[in-house]
């Protein structure tokens, strides 16, 4: 009984250390880091923490939560409201349907599977956010911004694992 | 064919019923979310609830980075003292030919202007803000400042830094506001070129530089405004006339991009300044409803 609480109990703070995490991945992308020309090319943080947890806890990482750190993204970013929603969601929602296939993959595969969903969800944004404003968004910034997203994607999830480790070790104990 | 795909259903974890339900309405209130003007108070209280939360870790958070950057800054400047050195006595050899240029046109411009009774435009006021947050990337592009509505900041008020405009005010909570740059999609600033003269809008594509649009008709040939000062024109009591935005930078296949003077990761502090114009700005898109 007690053994069962205790695993409740470091599952939860598992969880909220890795929701935390993503929000502290917010709060950085946001962060003035005074470096001339990266402004343009700034990764999307979050989506590779939505991408992580959506593979390795799906059941700490659920849609309510995709959608609410969504909501959170749009409102500090100053996207329209909703737009980081809808990716978080289509990229749990794929993710999470084909996680089987990546149990026992290298990392390798793991990025490269990152690598087309982020550029789908890098596509629907830009289409949501040009249908919206009726104009089209510089495709070179654009590429630029994917590139930084897919380049930070190993350094990120490292952190991640490295979190994720530690409750795990914990619980064995 | 068939069988290929049999074999592969191992792969996709069949999603229960309920997730695919909650998964849906959540697709719908997202959707919902992006419609315009559907719950724009909602969405400003909720964009200002998060902002205010989030601004005093911002701040907090970007301390320590200044601080490298300030001394990044430094280094760089010892490696260029003696070069700098060289162009600032110059500088100053210039400066002094214009400072006496300038006495004299401030004497003749205070005469005119008493001949005239002319009245002149009422003092402005100001806010010293610092720059906490920074969204850049291919989508938006704007500033989060650590003074709010409790500083006396309102929408579209105008912001600058040193005398270059930056942008505007697009949202205002308790304890931050929010800065949408000249580079941004959604910015549109009526200008002037101040030796053609000619008239023109000012869009932002989330690029480095802006592009000059709806040039007005009387230019001869659009060869002559390259390097031209870009200045706002007044037009529209959005912002007041003279503010310098950049000069016009470069000309391609007829695209007019202009060189802003104000370069964004140098921007640390920044200036809310209200002229006492007319605060009714309605720029025709919004990229986050209920901005403007």
């Amino acid at each position: 009984m007690k053994q069962l609480l205790l695993q409740q109990i470091n599952q939860t703070v598992c969880y909220l250390s890795l929701i935390f995490v993503i929000l502290l991945l917010i709060v950085i992308n946001t962060l003035p880091l005074h470096i001339p020309g990266f402004v343009i090319m700034a990764p999307l943080l979050p989506l590779i923490g939505i991408h992580y947890l959506s593979i390795y806890q799906p059941g700490l990482m659920s849609l309510i939560t995709a959608f609410v750190i969504g909501l959170i993204n749009d409102a500090v970013s100053g996207f329209p409201l909703g737009i980081s929603s809808l990716i978080y969601l289509f990229v749990y929602i794929i993710t999470v349907s084909q996680r089987y296939f990546f149990y026992g993959k290298s990392f390798y595969i793991i990025w490269y599977y990152f690598c087309l969903i982020s550029a789908c969800s890098f596509v629907l944004q830009c289409l949501l956010i040009s249908l919206l404003l009726k104009c089209s968004l510089e495709i070179h910034s654009l590429i630029l911004e994917f590139l930084m997203t897919l380049f930070l994607y190993p350094i990120i999830s490292w952190i991640l694992a490295n979190i994720q480790l530690i409750f795990y070790l914990k619980s064995d104990q | 064919m068939k069988r290929r795909w049999r074999d592969l259903e191992f792969l996709v974890i069949p999603i229960p019923f309920i997730r695919r339900f909650i998964f849906l309405l959540l697709i719908i209130v997202s959707i919902w979310l992006l419609l315009p003007g559907k719950i724009d108070n909602l969405e400003n209280q909720l964009r200002a609830a998060v902002n205010d939360t989030i601004a005093p870790i911002l701040d907090i958070m970007s301390r320590p980075i200044i601080i490298i950057a300030d001394k990044i800054n430094d280094l760089r400047d010892l490696i260029i003292v003696r070069s700098e050195n060289v162009r600032l006595k110059r500088e100053i050899i210039n400066s002094m030919h214009w400072q006496t240029l300038a006495r004299k046109l401030d004497n003749e411009n205070r005469i005119l202007r008493n001949q005239l009774n002319f009245i002149p435009n009422s003092d402005s006021s100001f806010v010293t803000a610092r720059v906490v947050g920074d969204t850049g990337g291919a989508f938006v592009h704007s500033m989060l400042i650590n003074s709010g509505s409790k500083d006396g900041i309102c929408k579209n008020q105008a912001v600058i830094s040193g005398e270059f405009l930056v942008g505007h005010i697009t949202d205002v909570s308790k304890n931050s506001a929010r800065i949408l740059l000249l580079t941004d999609i959604n910015s549109h600033i009526p200008v002037i070129l101040s030796n053609s003269r000619a008239l023109a809008i000012m869009t932002g594509d989330n690029s480095d530089q802006p592009r000059l649009n709806y040039l007005s008709p009387n230019m001869n040939t659009i060869s002559t405004i390259s390097g031209d000062l870009v200045l706002t024109s007044g037009n529209g009591n959005i912002f007041p006339p003279g503010l310098p935005i950049g000069v016009v930078s470069s000309i391609k296949n007829d695209i007019v991009r202009v060189e802003p003077f104000v370069h964004r990761h140098k921007l640390e502090y920044v200036i809310v300044t209200d002229f006492g114009l007319n605060k009714t700005i309605k720029p025709t898109i919004s990229l986050s409803k209920g901005h403007d």
